[in-house]
């Protein structure tokens, strides 16, 4: 035994007719849940499952909409124009660098947060909660905006007051270079999404037992061992959840990189590629080989977490 | 707990809200400085003035900024209302009825949130053009029921596990038909958790970017952070700093007023949709 939790409840099993054949309530009951949920389930497949299938389709084509008589079938060129272009590598290897730093930052940082907002002091904890959620509910093009005067050479502030460090004076051009542009736009998003993070890790806090705290203070635990020991084993459902939303958010930055540097400098992630390919050159064809990728790379992702992790997502919410 | 301990839980406190509003606190100051003054390399004005203001409400940006504004407002509360809507009834049927394929649509719901929202506007962007939705308040309205419709299913369903079920039996024993029990008993213990879901799709909608940008090409449709992102972009006025600061104020106070008010309904209902062990 490595780690401390409690034996899983027993779950009772939902009380339900007796299997053998359906009454007529039941059946009544489930044409109901159809009726009430219908709606909703085509409504996304209609906003999701038919765009990415038309994207699919349009991504078989030599298609610019600046030259639509030259419409031509070409199967799967386009992946091949797009997987041997260093371009799609270079937006891939920058996207990945965003969402290893932004999340893995986010995870230590909102675990701190969340720390603090369950210890605070009762007089603080109601304000705390309350301009916790400012960062979270901040337009995400308003928080990339501030960041970026901030930092920029003309407007910003940063280069007058961090002038001490070495390697920042008045001239220094945070957008001027790659990874300086990198640092601010993953600043930007840290200070944007920790709040979301570590509101879900509050609740996962809230979680753990306190006899489990109680009994290893009694055995002599220290405080590191309790956290982690005690704290995180029992909390692993919470940050598994958080985990995974913001490394899929995270890899679809799109709004900081169209705002603070518009791909400048090799900043270009993957969803400002397919966006410039698409709206900006038109290439539809090419542009939708690019969604194609993004959208395979997102389900990649998802299923290693769910399959690595062994993640069961129902269950972490709840559902049985 | 001693005195010492209880020094550090306040430094810890304070600086949370630094943290917070910081930012925050640099977007109002920018937007008072004069535009002039906009390279002064400190974080307040030197003197504050109103110049901004008057120029995205009276002056030249107002053009781009007063129907973005009204077309934020319109779509992203009919897009929430929709979404409530065909919400509200999904997710009574998952949290109550019992009835093959719930799981299917919380996967679904599950699926639908993790899009890429770039991969769906690229076919969109093509399909709109050539049906006359691009530029049009429901052609933007239809693709933010993407982004809103699983949120509020899932944050209504786990609002929804909450009820006191009992209640809608014992109106059943009394005579009431399932629909009956669900207008009369249900929606009213619903109402809270609805209204939370309501605030949270809203926020998702008004912080769109993507399909902004990519699905409007004029003040016809174009909502809020597509404006934002174009200020800067457009030399129509001489130094847009300021404007678009003043701009970003704007915007932020609804959603800096609605978490300030429901701010415990919020988290609970960020939380209870995404943890419940």
């Amino acid at each position: 035994m490595t780690s401390t939790t409690l034996p899983t409840r027993e779950k009772t099993p939902p009380v339900s007719a007796p299997p053998r054949g359906l009454s007529d309530r039941s059946k009544a009951e489930r044409k109901l849940g159809w009726m009430l949920a219908g709606p909703a389930f085509a409504v996304m497949l209609l906003v999701t499952a038919y765009p990415i299938l038309q994207a699919v389709y349009y991504s078989l084509f030599n298609y610019r909409l600046t030259d639509p008589d030259n419409r031509s079938f070409i199967g799967l060129s386009n992946y091949g124009v797009v997987l041997t272009d260093a371009l799609w590598w270079q937006a891939l290897a920058v996207t990945l660098f965003i969402t290893v730093v932004t999340v893995a930052v986010e995870l230590v940082l909102g675990f701190g947060l969340a720390m603090v907002m369950a210890k605070a002091l009762k007089s603080l904890r109601p304000l705390l909660r309350a301009v916790i959620l400012i960062p979270y509910a901040v337009i995400t093009v308003v928080s990339a905006l501030g960041w970026k005067f901030a930092f920029d050479i003309d407007t910003g502030f940063v280069n007058h007051w961090f002038s001490w460090l070495p390697g920042i004076s008045a001239e220094t051009d945070w957008f001027g270079g790659q990874w300086s542009s990198l640092a601010v736009v993953c600043l930007a998003e840290i200070w944007k999404t920790t709040p979301f993070i570590s509101l879900l890790l509050l609740a996962g806090l809230a979680q753990v037992p306190d006899v489990l705290q109680e009994a290893a203070m009694v055995d002599g635990a220290t405080w590191w061992q309790r956290l982690w020991k005690v704290t995180i084993p029992n909390m692993k459902a919470a940050i598994m959840v958080a985990l995974l939303f913001r490394t899929l958010d995270a890899f679809r930055i799109f709004d900081s990189i169209f705002v603070m540097t518009a791909g400048a400098n090799n900043t270009e992630t993957v969803s400002f590629l397919a966006y410039r390919q698409t709206i900006s050159r038109v290439e539809i064809g090419l542009g939708s080989a690019v969604s194609v990728l993004l959208f395979l790379a997102v389900v990649i992702i998802a299923l290693g977490f769910i399959k690595g992790f062994k993640i069961d997502l129902a269950q972490a919410r709840g559902e049985r | 707990m001693s005195r010492r301990e209880k020094t550090w839980w306040w430094i810890a406190g304070v600086v949370i809200l630094l943290y917070c509003l910081f930012p925050i606190a640099w977007i109002v100051s920018l937007s008072f400085k004069d535009p002039s003054d906009i390279s002064n390399q400190s974080f307040l004005p030197t003197t504050f003035t109103g110049v901004n203001y008057s120029e995205i409400f009276t002056g030249t940006a107002s053009d781009l900024f007063l129907p973005a504004l009204r077309n934020s407002f319109g779509i992203c509360l009919i897009a929430t209302f929709i979404s409530c809507i065909l919400a509200m009834f999904a997710a009574y049927a998952i949290a109550r009825l019992d009835f093959p394929g719930k799981k299917l649509i919380l996967s679904t719901a599950l699926i639908v949130a993790i899009f890429p929202v770039i991969s769906i506007v690229t076919p969109l962007f093509n399909l709109w053009r050539q049906i006359g939705l691009y530029d049009t308040w429901l052609g933007l309205i239809i693709p933010y029921l993407s982004l809103t419709l699983p949120i509020s299913i899932w944050t209504m369903s786990a609002f929804f596990r909450e009820i006191p079920w009992e209640m809608e039996q014992a109106a059943q024993v009394d005579g009431a038909t399932t629909w009956q029990a669900f207008r009369r008993v249900i929606v009213p213990l619903a109402a809270p958790g609805v209204f939370t879901t309501a605030i949270i799709a809203f926020f998702i909608a008004w912080n769109d970017f993507a399909y902004g940008i990519s699905l409007t090409s004029t003040s016809r449709a174009r909502p809020v952070p597509a404006a934002l992102g174009l200020f800067s972009g457009a030399s129509q006025f001489e130094d847009p700093t300021g404007a678009t600061a003043a701009a970003a104020v704007i915007v932020t106070i609804p959603v800096v007023a609605l978490v300030l008010l429901f701010q415990r309904r919020i988290v609970a209902g960020l939380t209870n949709g995404a943890v419940k062990g």
